[in-house]
């Protein structure tokens, strides 16, 4: 069941690395316990040991929103990163570009992935910086960021806006669809003969 | 209009419509033993798996490679993942194989290997380098968790548009540079981020000319430059080698000539377009932790963010090959083909390793040809170590973990901090060149070998 999302604001952190990869946000020895259990003590569980990282800092430590680099949650497919943001009680990351697959994760995890400008992401990590403590609101119904540096448009698919403006249950919404689903099997497995069953 | 071979799959698999997404019908949904908070979150709905043929099984991420026995598992933990596996299948009612089954093995080494993978399929796993199986011709990408769950129940999937990217290799590869070198370069190149948003088309006389476990390995690491998925236009290679294994078509005919339509219009257009000329490349390696961070092995450690050169524990500066190595891993789903382990075994033969190393085949089908071919003896006399199939060291969850600072020559896909172990020193490379290191016990150029 997806979690609704209209609009979250919190303090925002900056974490200035590229290519942060998802074994980075969560090690794959921790992808083993129960969602139950919680996943928010496994965020960014080993790159915590360094003193300078914006976790262990005194403002930035209570952020609930991350402004990170390109290609942000590239690598793995594991969702528990997106489940480890969730539980630590993050609800958006804003980035210039993400992981496909991360990106795709936070939207089923109520998770706002935003995409700005690269300068605009390095101005805003610099403003937060500079003074923190700084607050962003996301604001997905208006499709818009307000920032100590401005307010700015982003967009995500049109498709996971509405499920997460609604709460839209997708499993749900695909089977109240089933018919389609089965009219299409019927022509396709006529047009494909060949293909085999795997049982 | 003239289409795309990505354009070709995508359309013939559209259900339905909505808000600028498609959703899509998936021909073949892998499944592993990681994948357990989908299978059981489907549970907790009370849904069934709706179309089981369509899927199929086999544990890899957790299993132990020193035995078949899940008591082998290191730690309680790993072996309650290990135990949990085939009691979820039976639950679901999913084909899958067991541990102990020959035919067991790396998710995306037995896709292709039992003909499961074809062209014009839209195959997904909740893993992301199940790009490696757009080698055949199939449209296959990774997938989370929630996602995983949607195509059990529903047998689709919401997709939003995705670009197409067309990389051209074109020209000879010079001896002792593979698949895995190509696709290196291709990744430092475009950068880690590269292709993010894109499926690749990989096309060219270099890639016509490759094996489909070549091509395997080149799709396999699309996601290390960001892409979506990699794909390759099916040909000859691929009708010969998908002929006779245990689930192609029956009536391999009729679908040889579908298959014969997936490719790419001449007047296609692409997003975007890159070429590689595979004639000026050399054997590569990495440095850093990013798959980006590759270069020939004859060049020095760079200048680079200060993070990075400190936790792989490296000056700028330092010739490549004079790194020194304290292990070596020849396996996962990027190298652990036959070919791959041919080609390990060739430098391994009649020499020994300086270092520790161990050989991780990706099936047990593979582990069974390799052992007919004597390759496993050629290991063992080398100093290797034999091991059973799984994904092993290239992830680590099964226990097999490289320890703080311990620097690992690696035929897998990521260089990543701690993916190979916490503190652990990734350097990717081919097959051929992490024998070379076990021989060395340094990073070492195996033409001067």
């Amino acid at each position: 069941m997806a979690e609704r999302f209209t609009i979250f604001t919190a303090v925002a952190a900056p974490y200035d690395p590229v290519n942060v990869d998802t074994d980075q946000i969560i090690p794959a020895r921790f992808l083993k316990a129960p969602r139950e259990q919680g996943y928010g003590a496994f965020l960014f569980h080993d790159v915590r040991e360094r003193a300078d990282f914006f976790l262990n800092h005194p403002v930035f430590g209570k952020a609930k929103i991350l402004v990170a680099n390109t290609n942000f949650g590239c690598g793995s497919s594991r969702e528990g990163a997106a489940y480890a943001f969730h539980d630590a009680g993050f609800r958006s990351v804003i980035a210039p570009s993400f992981g496909d697959i991360f990106f795709s994760n936070c939207m089923k995890n109520g998770i706002v992935p935003v995409r700005l400008e690269e300068k605009t992401c390095t101005a805003l990590r610099e403003a937060l910086k500079r003074a923190p403590g700084g607050e962003i609101t996301v604001d997905l119904q208006a499709n818009r960021v307000t920032t100590p540096i401005g307010e700015l448009a982003f967009s995500v698919p049109a498709f996971f806006r509405e499920m997460l403006l609604e709460g839209v249950d997708e499993i749900g919404l695909t089977l109240s669809m089933l018919p389609s689903i089965e009219a299409f099997e019927k022509d396709y497995a006529a047009a494909t003969p060949w293909l085999t069953p795997l049982r | 209009m003239p289409r795309t071979l990505f354009q070709k799959i995508w359309d013939r698999h559209i259900v339905a419509r909505r808000a600028g997404n498609v959703l899509l019908y998936v021909d073949r949904h892998l499944v592993h033993d990681g994948g357990f908070h989908a299978r059981g979150q489907l549970a907790k709905r009370g849904l069934k798996v709706r179309r089981p043929q369509n899927t199929f099984g086999t544990p890899d991420h957790y299993v132990p490679t020193v035995s078949r026995e899940p008591a082998d598992a290191p730690t309680p933990e790993i072996r309650r993942m290990v135990e949990a596996y085939p009691a979820s299948m039976k639950q679901h009612g999913i084909p899958h194989l067991l541990l102990g089954d020959e035919r067991q093995g790396i998710v995306h080494i037995i896709g292709p290997e039992l003909g499961i993978t074809q062209p014009g399929m839209v195959l997904v796993c909740g893993d992301s380098h199940t790009s490696t199986h757009g080698a055949l011709g199939a449209l296959a990408f990774g997938i989370g968790q929630s996602e995983n769950e949607h195509v059990l129940a529903t047998q689709t999937l919401w997709q939003s548009p995705v670009k197409t990217l067309r990389i051209a290799i074109d020209g000879a590869r010079p001896a002792g540079v593979t698949a895995k070198d190509v696709i290196l370069a291709i990744i430092a190149k475009i950068g880690a981020g590269g292709a993010v948003g894109h499926v690749i088309e990989y096309a060219g006389s270099t890639v016509r000319a490759m094996s489909i476990e070549e091509r395997l390995t080149l799709c396999n690491m699309s996601i290390e430059a960001g892409a979506r998925a990699g794909m390759v236009a099916p040909d000859d290679t691929t009708f010969q080698y998908l002929q006779g294994r245990p689930f192609s078509p029956k009536n391999f005919d009729e679908a040889v000539k579908f298959w014969k339509t997936l490719l790419s219009d001449p007047d296609a257009r692409f997003d975007a377009e890159v070429s590689l000329d595979a004639a000026t490349l050399e054997p590569m390696v990495t440095w850093g932790t990013s798959p980006e961070n590759a270069l020939p092995i004859s060049s020095i450690v760079p200048s680079a963010p200060q993070r990075a050169l400190e936790y792989m524990g490296l000056q700028p500066g330092t010739r490549l090959d004079e790194i020194t190595v304290d292990r070596v891993f020849i396996g996962s789903c990027t190298n652990s083909r036959i070919e791959d382990l041919r080609a390990a075994a060739k430098v391994a033969k009649g020499r020994k390793a300086k270092v520790p190393a161990m050989v991780v085949p990706g099936s047990g089908l593979v582990k069974k040809q390799a052992e007919a071919e004597g390759l496993d003896r050629v290991f063992r006399e080398a100093g290797f170590e034999w091991r059973h199939a799984g994904c092993s060291m290239c992830v680590g969850m099964n226990g097999d973990l490289g320890r703080p600072q311990e620097r690992i020559a690696s035929t897998s896909n990521r260089n990543f901090e701690g993916r190979q172990g916490k503190g652990a020193r990734t350097h990717l490379m081919s097959p051929a060149m992490a024998a070379a290191a076990a021989i060395t016990g340094r990073l070492t150029d195996v033409r001067k070998l």
